[in-house]
């Protein structure tokens, strides 16, 4: 089978579409979190989005329409861990861990009292971008757009609290409101990559991107760049791949993504070797 | 008659352990250079940030400028360099010329979109710190002494009125040490850039800063480097011998 015989699939090209767009809002947000030290943010609120959606189908509530109760209570609790680590003094990794823990709880509780697990929920432990529907698409379209202007209107704001946030601070960034854009953009990501790698995998769309364009970025532009570049050629390798080896997708991806990310530290191992000598 | 800059009152700081600071009150007219020296845990740190509104006031008041710094927002007219370089992330992908770019953030309004003319600004700001050669250099690859200039730059880039420097120096070899105080000097004289340096070294910056201000949880000393060497209180402090040795390294 050619590529143009796979590409004329309807789900194939709703899957590379959808993957692309939800592949370059991760790999973005996610060199802000990993240089954060947030990096499992992603992880937790994909555990709140499960429990969401637990909720979400306990009323009936099924693909795009799970997303009316998702996208609200993953919202909560992205702002939920930023007030957590504020008034709490907790570190960012235990909020993240305390909200996690309560999202996932809150998920088997209500699959249990709704008769158990069924294959709707099922499916996003592990994602299966192969059967989104036309709508979903729609969906992460509008989110990637509202995602990326926002993103693009407070770049330098989220630049500064990244680098130093006592320095931003006195540059008369608000601090506390950039964190909660950061947080909820993360938010709105993490419940459109649910249906790409599901629960389990969705921190590797965050964090191996990220990782990977820094061991080679030269600037922080080139960073946000590698890591996009990076994140779309996962997702649109991994559904060829997947389609033609038979394997799932999400792990194809984030095994693509591990890949890549060798790849990099080999590069960098050799550019930094040529260099010095 | 003198402009204010920076005037505390009776200001006082208290963390969870205890009282930082207690009952701090001084004046900083415009064109000073105010070295601030203490030993360790002493809360000169504690005191800028109080400034700068990094740390709560548990009492008194500080204004910057004429305005209260718990609702200051003039920043545009500061320019800061903290204390810990050390908590800077190695591998952060920034470049110096983005990193001292963001030193002209305070100058912007919603959305923060940097120029051709910012980008100018910056790149004219490198030369004349000579480090313009290191301009698309990473931070993190960068020495101690290197990632102490482009921090400078980034305090000095929006033309602050005031710098804030917080153990600019603390990373650096004596030779770099002496070259940075000057340029500070330099700075404050040529530009009309008010100082305030926290600082150790007591006896070197008192070649530099026009005022000393002593703390030591309580502010022991304010006044000219001339009068810290003949002021009897601090004579009991130090110690004759020790006084001496301070006043008169130069």
């Amino acid at each position: 089978m050619n590529i143009l015989e796979i590409l004329s699939y309807g789900f194939i090209q709703r899957a590379l579409l959808a993957g692309t767009l939800i592949a370059v809002l991760c790999s973005v947000l996610g060199v802000f979190l990993v240089l954060r030290r947030l990096s499992l943010i992603g992880d937790g609120l994909a555990h709140v989005t499960f429990g969401s959606t637990a909720i979400a189908l306990a009323f009936k509530l099924y693909s795009a329409a799970s997303l009316l109760v998702s996208l609200p209570v993953v919202l909560l609790a992205s702002l939920g861990i930023l007030k957590l680590t504020e008034k709490a003094r907790l570190s960012g990794d235990a909020a993240i861990g305390i909200v996690s823990a309560v999202g996932i709880s809150a998920g088997i509780m209500l699959a249990s009292v709704g008769g158990g697990y069924n294959v709707d929920l099922l499916s996003y432990l592990f994602g299966n971008i192969l059967s989104i529907t036309y709508e979903e698409v729609l969906i992460a379209a509008g989110l990637f757009c509202v995602v990326m202007l926002l993103l693009g209107l407070f770049f330098n704001d989220l630049l500064a609290i990244t680098f130093n946030e006592g320095l931003a601070r006195v540059s008369g960034v608000r601090t506390n409101l950039i964190n909660a854009v950061l947080v909820m953009l993360t938010a709105l990501s993490v419940v459109l990559a649910m249906k790409l790698v599901g629960i389990m995998l969705i921190s590797s769309l965050l964090i191996l991107p990220a990782v990977s364009a820094l061991q080679l970025a030269r600037s922080f532009k080139a960073c946000i760049a590698l890591a996009a570049l990076q994140g779309c050629c996962s997702v649109v390798a991994g559904i060829f791949v997947s389609f033609l080896t038979n394997l799932p997708t999400s792990a194809t991806i984030v095994m693509l993504n591990l890949l890549f990310f060798g790849a990099s530290c080999g590069l960098r191992r050799l550019l930094g070797a040529k260099s010095s000598s | 008659m003198p402009v204010e800059i920076v005037a505390t009152e009776g200001l006082g700081c208290s963390y969870r352990e205890g009282c930082v600071l207690e009952d701090i009150s001084f004046t900083v007219t415009a064109g000073d250079y105010v070295g601030i020296v203490g030993p360790n845990g002493s809360g000169k740190s504690t005191l800028v940030q109080a400034l700068l509104g990094l740390v709560p006031v548990s009492s008194g008041a500080a204004r910057l400028f004429g305005s209260r710094c718990d609702g200051f927002n003039q920043w545009g007219r500061v320019g800061y360099l903290p204390q810990s370089l050390h908590l800077l992330n190695p591998v952060f992908p920034a470049t110096v010329a983005e990193v001292v770019g963001l030193g002209l953030l305070s100058l912007k309004s919603f959305p923060r979109r940097f120029t051709r003319h910012d980008r100018n600004t910056v790149d004219a700001l490198l030369e004349e710190l000579g480090i313009y050669d290191i301009r698309t250099k990473l931070i993190g690859e960068l020495s101690g002494g290197q990632q102490q200039r482009v921090l400078l730059a980034r305090a000095m880039v929006n033309e602050p009125e005031l710098l804030i420097l917080d153990e600019p120096t603390a990373a650096l070899d004596p030779e770099t040490r002496q070259r940075f105080y000057q340029m500070i000097a330099d700075i404050n004289r040529t530009r009309g850039v008010t100082v305030l340096l926290v600082t150790h070294d007591t006896g070197v910056i008192g070649q530099h800063a026009s005022k000393m201000l002593y703390l030591d949880k309580r502010m022991l000393f304010y006044g000219s480097f001339e009068d810290f060497c003949h002021s009897p209180e601090m004579s009991s402090l130090f110690g004759e011998h020790s006084q001496h040795l301070m006043c008169h390294r130069h």
